[in-house]
């Protein structure tokens, strides 16, 4: 069987920050490489967790696997199609996937409720009340049924990204994908929303998560990967990576995180 | 300090200094007062102290002439007004257009959204009494059959042409201003870059972007009295025919009180707007710029 999700040798770069704001057009070697040839592999059911200091390339894999930004060479393999190919509808490929970003992203102007029907209407093209009685459901899944009619401002940290995780649910998603979604919260918010993902880890759903807490990791990964400039340095089960590491970088790294 | 039953009453140090800020706001409120009875009595007795005082108040200031032109000059005001809905109304709607053309990346659009960047340069750049006058004279010199030839028309279109560049960098600014992070979260949910703009980025631009906007329209107002160069009778020209021949300028104080009273309600409008939504702060606190101590 395929696996759900593959990436094979994918290299992504940005382009290097200036000098001056009269510097040339940068050249292919002036940039900075963040995904160096990644592979990895996403099984269906499975969860796998990245983990890695700030800037070791995260976050860009989540966004490349989402197709928000383009890669310069390598395969993104989604059930077996190549979805980094141009030809392929992007907004296709991106509505069967879910993603949660770090700040929420709710959109402000719009009731909870309307941030979460709004891909059910547009993209999935259902009825708006059709849209709008999954919404109130996924909402109420998610603990929200009594803050629909709010707006995101009128939230808590918590109550703003367990909104933003429903919105990524309702369309049903067959891959999710979960990036540093506790780091803006308050301490004391941070267990709510690790909780609700922790039960979506339990019913199955297909998960490829950037994280910092080491916690969490171990609670919900079948896999962690360690990234290090732009590779998977380690990667194993929770225990081997994150209790047993082989490599000197990740032991390095999982120090400075206890220290 | 708290009474036995729990009830909050101020401590002796919160009343002592109570009683300071209220001496404080005294002191301020009388500073305030001899500070403006200075300077309006310093600038009555400069102005009416002048040798020409006198000359000049029978030149300006006649209330019986002020009376006997007014008829024409709220007439005038009246196309001063259509003028300003029609072009406040198109240049807004074209403004708007040129903004999103130029934001978006629909290859089909190119030429629309380089003739936006070349138009924009060019009509932020040059006066508009300027282009007035190009309008208003050179139009009528091609001889096109259909193209209406009064003042009104040339003028009200003169005016689009040049706000139109400027509500365009308004609204530009409001697109840009929404942050990269809900484009991402709406193509994510698999939106279309053309449902993006639609319901996430527009929404939120001209929220950001209501107060320039309004600033615009109330700048738009006064400037369509600028048409008057073309000859249409508009408030500003119906004060000039009153003022021909008999050498009295009360007329233009006529009509610049007349767009005052336009045009002050729209600031204000938009001042309380502002305030409402957090920006700015009132003028006319006695204290100056905000409350830090």
């Amino acid at each position: 069987m395929n696996h759900l999700l593959s990436l094979r040798g994918v290299r992504k770069t940005y382009p290097a920050p200036r000098d001056s704001g009269l510097g040339r057009r940068s050249a292919p070697a002036e940039r900075r490489v963040v995904l160096d040839g990644i592979d990895l592999d996403v099984d269906r059911h499975r969860c796998v967790v990245l983990v890695g200091a700030s800037g070791s390339g995260k976050s860009t894999l989540l966004r490349v696997v989402n197709l928000l930004d383009e890669v310069d060479d390598g395969e993104i393999l989604l059930d077996g199609e190549d979805v980094a190919d141009p030809r392929l509808d992007a907004n296709a490929v991106r509505a069967r996937m879910g993603m949660v970003f770090q700040a929420y992203n709710l959109f402000p102007h719009m009731r909870v409720l309307d941030n979460v029907a709004l891909a059910p209407r547009l993209v999935h093209r259902r009825p708006a009340a059709e849209a709008e009685d999954a919404a109130v459901e996924m909402l109420r899944r998610v603990g929200l049924a009594h803050k629909v009619t709010a707006y995101p401002d009128q939230l808590s940290g918590g109550e703003q990204q367990r909104a933003a995780i429903a919105r990524a649910l309702v369309n049903g998603p067959e891959l999710l994908l979960l990036d540093e979604v506790t780091s803006a919260l308050d301490p004391e918010l941070v267990g709510e929303v690790l909780d609700l993902l922790a039960e979506l880890r339990a019913e199955g759903r297909t998960m490829l998560v950037a994280t910092h807490e080491m916690g969490f990791a171990r609670r919900v990964a079948d896999e962690v990967c360690f990234l290090h400039d732009g590779r998977v340095h380690e990667r194993g089960t929770p225990q081997q990576v994150l209790d047993t590491p082989e490599r000197d970088r990740t032991r390095e790294f999982l120090r400075r995180l206890t220290s | 300090m708290t009474t036995p039953d729990g009830v909050w009453s101020p401590s002796p140090l919160a009343q002592e200094r109570a009683a300071f800020r209220r001496a404080q706001r005294r002191r301020s409120a009388l500073v305030a007062l001899v500070s403006t009875v200075v300077v309006v009595t310093t600038v009555v007795l400069v102005v009416t102290g002048a040798p020409g005082w006198e000359r000049a108040r029978t030149a300006f200031f006649d209330p019986a002439y002020a009376w006997e032109s007014l008829p024409a000059i709220l007439d005038g005001l009246w196309l001063n007004l259509r003028v300003w809905v029609v072009a406040g109304v198109v240049g807004t709607v074209l403004g708007l257009g040129l903004a999103v053309a130029r934001t978006s990346r629909v290859p089909a659009l190119f030429p629309l959204r380089a003739f936006a960047v070349v138009y924009v340069d060019l009509f932020r750049g040059v006066p508009l009494l300027l282009v007035l006058l190009l309008v208003g004279f050179g139009l009528p010199a091609l001889r096109l059959p259909w193209l209406p030839s009064s003042g009104a028309f040339l003028g009200a279109l003169a005016i689009v042409l040049t706000y139109t560049a400027y509500i365009a960098e308004v609204f530009r600014a409001g697109i840009e201003s929404v942050h990269p992070s809900q484009v991402a979260a709406a193509r994510s949910l698999g939106l279309t870059r053309t449902q993006t703009t639609r319901r996430v980025v527009l929404p939120q631009a001209l929220r950001n972007v209501t107060a320039p906007l309004a600033n615009n329209l109330v700048a738009l107002q006064k400037d369509s009295g600028l048409i008057s160069v073309l000859g249409a009778v508009d408030a500003i020209r119906a004060a000039q025919i009153a003022t021909t021949g008999s050498y009295n300028f009360t007329p233009y104080v006529v009509a610049g009180a007349l767009f005052f009273l336009v045009s002050f309600p729209l600031s204000r409008a938009v001042d309380a707007y502002q305030a409402r939504r957090g920006w700015g702060r009132s003028i006319a606190t006695v204290s100056g710029a905000g409350d830090i101590r």
